[in-house]
C-alpha cells in the first residue's frame, strides 16, 4: 500500500483550501484531524487517496481533504466506493458515513460491502441523531429519545453498529471515540493496514442536537473506568489504575480484576465472543468495549473481480473484437 | 395417422416467398430451442429472417395450462423482411393449451400441426376446454394434421438407453425434423449443434438426432401434407459475413466495442431484471475482453458502483428495465451533476410498476427524457432493431465520453429477444474515439469547460489533479461548492446547453418514401420493422407517404421542423399513450401531430398500420 518513492506528506498537505463548516465543538473536527494525521503517516501518495462519502454532516468530509474525493448521495457511498476500488485497486479508498447514511438509508449497501470484503476503510460517525436535517432520531438513537420527529420519545429499537458489522461478515470491526485522538489514530492505523473492508464505528458528539450522547462512556473523567480497549493479543485490562479486567464466563462477561483478565483474540473462527462484547453497551451500565472486535483475513472482492478477469485473459488470451462479433454460426453472402 | 399409398417424398416442391411458423407448447417442451434451431438453419440456408419469442410470465406454470404456453415465431423469406410477421402460416401445437392460446392468430387456410399424444381428457381439462377443439369445428378452414408425437418418439427410440421420461423430452426434435422436411431444410446444422451441446452426454445427442430424423422421414414416407415447400435464399441481402443476432446480444457487443473504441475498460454494474438480464449474462461472459461485471445488491448499487468506476477512469455502465430506471433515477442525477460518463441501458417492458415483465412497450420515454429532479437533461438514444442495437450502443458510449454525461440507451423486450440476420461489421472499420484523460495541472479545475462546454476527466491516481466532486452545486469558475443564485442559473444553463450541443453531431433522419406529401410517419424504437413493412405496402399502392425513424430521442435531430413542414399531417405510432407525440408537440408547437398509440404489450401488426395510414392519405 505504501509508495516508497513518494515524498512524505504532512498533515497540512492533506488539508484542502475549503473552510471547514461543521458547528464549533462538533466531534467531526477531531476525527478529521486524526484521519489527516494517520494518512500523512501512511506514506501513500496524495493522488492515490480517494475519500468517498454519502450525505450528512460527516459526509462533507471529502471537501476538507486535499485528495481525490466524491461527495455522493444519501446512503450510496458503499456502492460508489466499491466501483472506485474495483476500477483502480491501487487507490487507498476511505469511506465516510454516519448512522443515518450508513445504517438507515444505506444499511443495505453497507451490509453487502462488508460481506463482500471490498478493500475500503469505512469510518462511521455515530452521533445517534440526524444532524444535517436538524435533529430527528436515527437508527442508533436509544428508545425514548425525544427529538423533533419523536416529541413523545422514540419507540424504535436501535441498531448496534458493531453487531451489525459483525453479523454482516466484516473482516475488521472496531470502535473508537472522537474525544480520544490517540485511540482513534491507533485504530485508523490498524484499519489502514487491513486488507479488506475495515469498519470503524466512532462515537461522535453532536453538540447541537444530541450533546453528550456518549458522555457516560466517552467523557474524559469517566472514560478509563467506563470503557475497556480490545487490543489483539492483550489482556482485557482497564480502569484508571489499570487494575480491572474482563473475562468470559460462558456466554456472559465477568468484570473482575486485572490479574484475571482474559487475553483478547479478534481472530477467532466465529464472531460469538465479539458479539457478546459488542452488545455490552446496550444498558450503559457495564463498561463499553472499544478497540478491535474483529480482525481476520479473507479474500477481497476487488481482488477477486480483477483476479477473475486476469485469469480469463491469461487462459483465453485477450479477445479480439472481430472474433467476438463473429461468434457462433456465420454465413457468407456474396 | 394412416400411411398413404402415395408417400410424401414424391410430392412436388413448391416455392414460397415467405413463411411464418409458430412453435407453441408447454414451457418445458423446448419450443424456444426448436425455434432457434429452425432459425439458425434457415439463416444458413440464406433466408432473411425475423423472430419473436413469446415467453410465459411464469417460469414453469403448471404443465398443460394456458399460462404455461411458450411460443416462438420465426419468419423466413427469400426477400427483405422487417418483422416476424403478423400471423403464422403454420402453427405447431404440442398440447390443447398451446392450440387454444394461439389459434386466433393463424392465417385462414393455415396449417395446424397438433400432437395428439397430449390430447386426452386431462389435457383438455388443464387447458380449461369443455369440448375438444379438434372435433368441435374450431379448426374449420384450417388444414389440420394430427400426429401422436409421443408415440412416434417412443417407437423411434425403442433402442435408446434413455428413460421413458427422457425419451419424451425428444418430442420437440421430432417436430423440428418434420418442419425441416416440410420446408426442405438440411438437418446437418442441428445435428452439429446437438453433438456440441451434448458432447459429454452422447446418448442425449443421439436420441435427439434420431427423433429429428424420424420426424423428417415421417414426411418422406407418409403423406401428411399436401405439398412440400422451399423458400429460396434471399438475394437482396448485401454481400458480407452474416450471423443471426438477438437484440440483447448485439447491444452487449456494442457496449464492448464502444469501450474499446474509447480506449477504456468496461465496468457493468447490474441487477437482474426481465427483459434486460441477458445483457448482464453476455457481458459476464466477455471477461477475455477485460470486461468487469458486478451483480450488485440492488438497482441503486448497480448504477452507483458504475458511477464510482467512471469517477476512477473506467466507462461505467448499468443495464435494467423501467422499474430499475426508477430506482436509479437519483443516481443518474448525481452523474449529471458531477458530469461523469455513464451508459444506462433501459430494455423497456410494459408498465407501470411491475406491469407485464415479458411484454414489450415503449412507455419509458418520458422517464428517460424527463424523469429526474431538477433540470437534468441527458442524451437519450433509441435502437430500432436487434442489429441497430449494436450501433446505438456504440453511439451511447461515444456520447457519454465525448460529452462527459450519462446517456440512456433505450431498447425494449421486442428488440431484446427478437433476432435477425446481422451483417457483421468489420471491426477495423469502426471509428475510434479515444478518451484523453486530463494530465495538465496548470489552471486545472474539475468544472473548467472546453468549447463544447465539456469538463475534463481527471482520474484519481493522477498527481496534482486532486479534486472533489459531488452532487452539490458547483461554482462555474472554481468547481467548489456554491449556493450563489446566479451561479446556479448559469450552471443549469451550461449543463443544458452542453447536451443541446450534441445536435451539431446528429444527422437529420432520412426519409423513406415520399419526400413531401400528405403524410409523414414518425417512428422510434422497435416499431421500425412494422412501420417499414406497412410503408412498403402503401408505397406500392402509390400513396403520398413518407417515414422517418428517430434514433436520438434527446436532443432531437436538427432539421425536423423543416421536414415536418413538407407534409400535410404527421402521424406518430408508438407503443404507449403518445409520449413522443407529446414531446414533439412541445418542441414543434406549429405542427399537428396525430398520435397513434397502442398499449397491449404487443408490437404493431403491419396490417393495423397499413389500415391507419390508409385512413390518413
Ligand atoms: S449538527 Fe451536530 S453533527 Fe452536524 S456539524 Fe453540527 S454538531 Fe456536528
Amino acid at each position: 500500500m505504501s509508495d516508497s518513492n513518494v515524498t512524505p506528506l504532512t498533515k497540512k498537505d492533506l488539508k484542502s483550501d475549503q473552510e471547514v463548516r461543521w458547528c464549533p465543538g462538533c466531534g467531526d473536527y477531531s476525527i478529521l484531524n486524526s484521519v489527516q494525521t494517520v494518512l500523512a503517516d501512511l506514506g501513500i501518495a496524495r493522488e492515490n487517496l480517494a475519500v468517498i462519502s454519502g450525505i450528512g454532516c460527516s459526509s462533507r468530509f471529502p471537501y476538507y481533504m486535499n485528495t481525490y474525493g466524491f461527495h455522493t448521495i444519501h446512503g450510496r457511498a458503499p456502492a460508489i466506493a466499491t466501483g472506485v476500488k474495483i476500477a483502480n485497486p491501487e487507490l487507498s479508498v476511505w469511506m465516510i458515513t454516519g448512522d443515518g447514511d450508513g445504517l438507515s438509508i444505506g444499511a443495505n449497501h453497507t451490509a453487502h460491502m462488508l460481506r463482500r470484503n471490498v478493500d475500503v476503510k469505512v469510518l462511521l460517525f455515530n452521533n445517534q441523531i440526524y444532524g444535517l436535517t436538524k435533529g430527528q432520531y436515527s437508527p442508533t438513537s436509544p428508545v425514548g429519545l425525544r427529538t423533533k420527529s419523536t416529541p413523545f420519545g422514540s419507540i424504535d429499537r436501535p441498531f448496534n453498529p458493531v453487531s451489525f458489522a459483525l453479523g454482516s461478515g466484516a473482516t475488521f470491526v472496531a470502535r473508537t471515540i472522537d474525544t480520544h485522538p490517540k485511540h482513534m489514530e491507533k485504530i485508523f492505523h490498524a484499519a489502514a493496514q487491513h486488507k479488506g473492508t475495515a469498519y470503524v464505528e466512532i462515537f461522535q458528539n453532536c453538540v447541537i442536537f444530541n450533546d453528550g450522547c456518549f458522555d457516560s462512556v466517552a467523557n474524559r473523567k469517566v472514560r478509563d473506568d467506563r470503557t475497556f480497549d480490545l487490543e489483539p493479543g492483550q489482556p482485557m485490562v482497564y480502569g484508571k489504575e489499570g487494575d480491572k479486567g474482563v473475562r468470559f464466563d460462558g456466554f456472559d462477561v465477568e468484570f473482575t480484576d486485572a490479574a484475571n483478565a482474559e487475553v483478547w483474540d479478534p481472530t477467532r473462527p466465529t464472531t460469538a465472543a465479539a458479539q457478546i462484547l459488542a452488545e455490552l453497551d446496550a444498558d450503559h451500565e457495564k463498561p463499553t468495549a472499544i478497540g478491535i472486535f474483529r480482525q481476520v483475513q479473507a479474500p477481497t472482492y476487488d481482488g477477486g473481480v480483477r483476479g477473475q478477469v486476469n485469469q480469463v485473459l491469461a487462459t483465453k488470451g485477450r479477445g479480439r473484437l472481430e472474433d467476438l462479433l463473429k461468434r457462433g454460426e456465420t454465413w457468407t453472402v456474396s | 395417422m394412416t400411411v398413404n399409398s402415395q408417400p410424401g417424398a414424391e410430392l412436388p416442391l413448391q416455392s414460397q416467398e415467405n413463411v411464418v411458423i409458430r412453435f407453441a407448447g408447454d414451457s418445458g417442451d423446448g419450443m424456444q430451442i426448436t425455434g432457434n434451431q429452425f432459425t439458425t438453419t434457415s439463416a444458413i440456408a440464406g433466408n432473411d429472417l425475423a423472430t419473436l419469442p413469446d415467453f410465459p410470465a411464469e417460469i414453469r406454470a403448471p404443465a398443460g395450462t394456458r399460462p404455461g404456453v411458450s411460443g416462438f415465431q420465426v419468419r423466413f423469406s427469400s426477400s427483405d423482411i422487417h418483422t416476424p410477421g403478423d400471423s403464422p402460416d403454420v402453427l405447431v401445437a404440442m398440447n390443447p393449451a398451446a392450440l387454444v392460446v394461439n389459434i386466433a392468430d393463424l392465417k385462414p387456410g393455415g396449417i395446424v400441426l397438433v400432437n395428439t399424444g397430449n390430447w386426452g381428457e386431462t389435457d383438455l381439462k388443464k387447458a380449461r376446454l369443455a369440448k375438444d377443439p379438434l372435433k368441435d369445428g374450431t379448426l374449420n378452414g384450417y388444414r389440420l394434421i394430427e400426429i401422436d408425437i409421443n408415440q412416434r418418439v417412443k417407437e423411434a427410440l425403442t433402442d435408446s438407453p434413455l428413460s421413458a421420461r427422457d425419451v419424451q423430452r425428444c418430442k420437440n426434435f421430432y417436430t423440428l425434423g418434420l418442419m425441416y422436411w416440410l420446408y426442405s431444410r438440411p438437418l446437418e446444422p442441428t445435428e452439429k449443434w446437438l453433438k456440441a451441446k451434448f458432447g459429454k452426454k452422447p446418448d442425449l445427442a443421439d436420441a435427439n438426432i434420431t427423433a429429428m430424423r424420424a420426424g423428417y422421414n415421417a414426411g418422406d414416407i407418409q403423406e401428411l401434407f399436401q405439398g412440400r415447400y422451399e423458400v429460396p435464399p434471399c438475394d437482396t441481402l448485401p454481400p458480407g459475413t452474416y450471423r443471426n443476432v438477438m437484440g440483447n446480444e448485439a447491444l452487449s457487443m456494442g457496449l464492448v466495442a464502444g469501450a474499446e473504441l474509447a480506449g477504456l475498460e468496461l465496468y457493468l454494474g447490474s441487477y437482474p431484471i426481465t427483459p434486460a438480464s441477458d445483457i448482464l449474462h453476455y457481458l459476464s461472459g466477455y471477461k477475455n475482453h477485460g470486461v468487469v461485471t458486478v451483480q450488485s445488491e440492488d438497482e441503486i448499487a448497480a448504477i452507483c458502483s458504475a458511477i464510482g468506476a467512471s469517477f476512477a477512469g473506467m466507462i461505467g455502465m448499468t443495464s435494467t428495465s423501467g422499474p430499475g430506471v426508477a430506482l436509479k433515477t437519483e443516481a443518474l442525477g448525481l452523474a449529471i451533476s458531477t458530469e461523469l460518463p455513464l451508459v444506462l441501458v433501459d430494455v423497456q417492458r410494459a408498465g407501470p410498476s411491475t406491469g407485464m415483465p415479458t411484454k414489450t412497450e415503449q412507455s419509458d420515454l418520458y422517464q428517460a427524457v424527463l424523469g429526474r429532479n431538477g433540470d437534468a437533461p441527458l442524451p437519450v438514444v433509441s435502437c430500432s432493431t436487434p442489429s441497430d442495437a449494436f450501433e446505438c450502443a456504440i453511439e451511447a458510449v461515444r456520447l457519454a465520453v465525448r460529452y462527459m454525461t450519462p446517456v440512456i440507451l433505450l431498447s425494449d423486450g421486442y428488440i431484446a429477444n427478437g433476432s435477425e440476420p446481422w451483417r457483421v461489421p468489420d471491426a477495423d472499420s469502426l471509428e475510434p474515439f479515444r478518451v484523453k484523460f486530463q494530465t495538465e495541472t496548470k489552471d486545472f479545475h474539475a468544472f473548467k469547460r472546453d468549447d463544447r462546454l465539456v469538463r475534463p476527466w481527471a482520474k484519481p491516481g493522477t498527481p496534482g489533479l486532486e479534486h472533489r466532486i459531488g452532487g452539490l452545486e458547483k461554482d462555474e469558475h472554481s468547481g467548489n461548492i456554491s449556493y450563489d443564485p446566479i451561479n446556479h442559473e448559469r450552471m443549469t444553463h451550461l449543463r443544458a446547453n452542453k447536451i443541446m450541443g450534441i445536435q451539431r453531431e446528429i444527422a437529420t433522419p432520412e426519409v423513406f418514401g415520399a419526400k413531401e406529401g400528405k403524410l409523414l410517419v414518425v417512428g422510434w424504437g422497435s416499431t421500425y420493422g412494422s412501420i417499414r413493412s406497412a410503408m412498403e405496402i402503401c408505397l406500392r399502392d402509390g400513396k403520398s407517404i413518407g417515414a422517418i425513424h428517430m434514433r436520438h430521442m434527446w436532443p432531437f435531430a436538427p432539421g425536423l421542423a423543416e421536414l415536418f413542414a413538407r407534409y400535410e399531417r404527421v402521424l406518430v405510432p408508438e407503443l404507449n399513450l403518445g409520449q413522443l407525440a407529446r414531446l414533439l408537440r412541445s418542441e414543434y408547437p406549429g405542427v399537428e401531430f396525430i398520435s397513434y398509440p397502442k398499449v397491449q404489450g404487443l408490437p404493431f401488426s403491419t396490417a393495423e398500420l397499413v389500415a391507419r395510414f390508409d385512413e390518413l392519405v
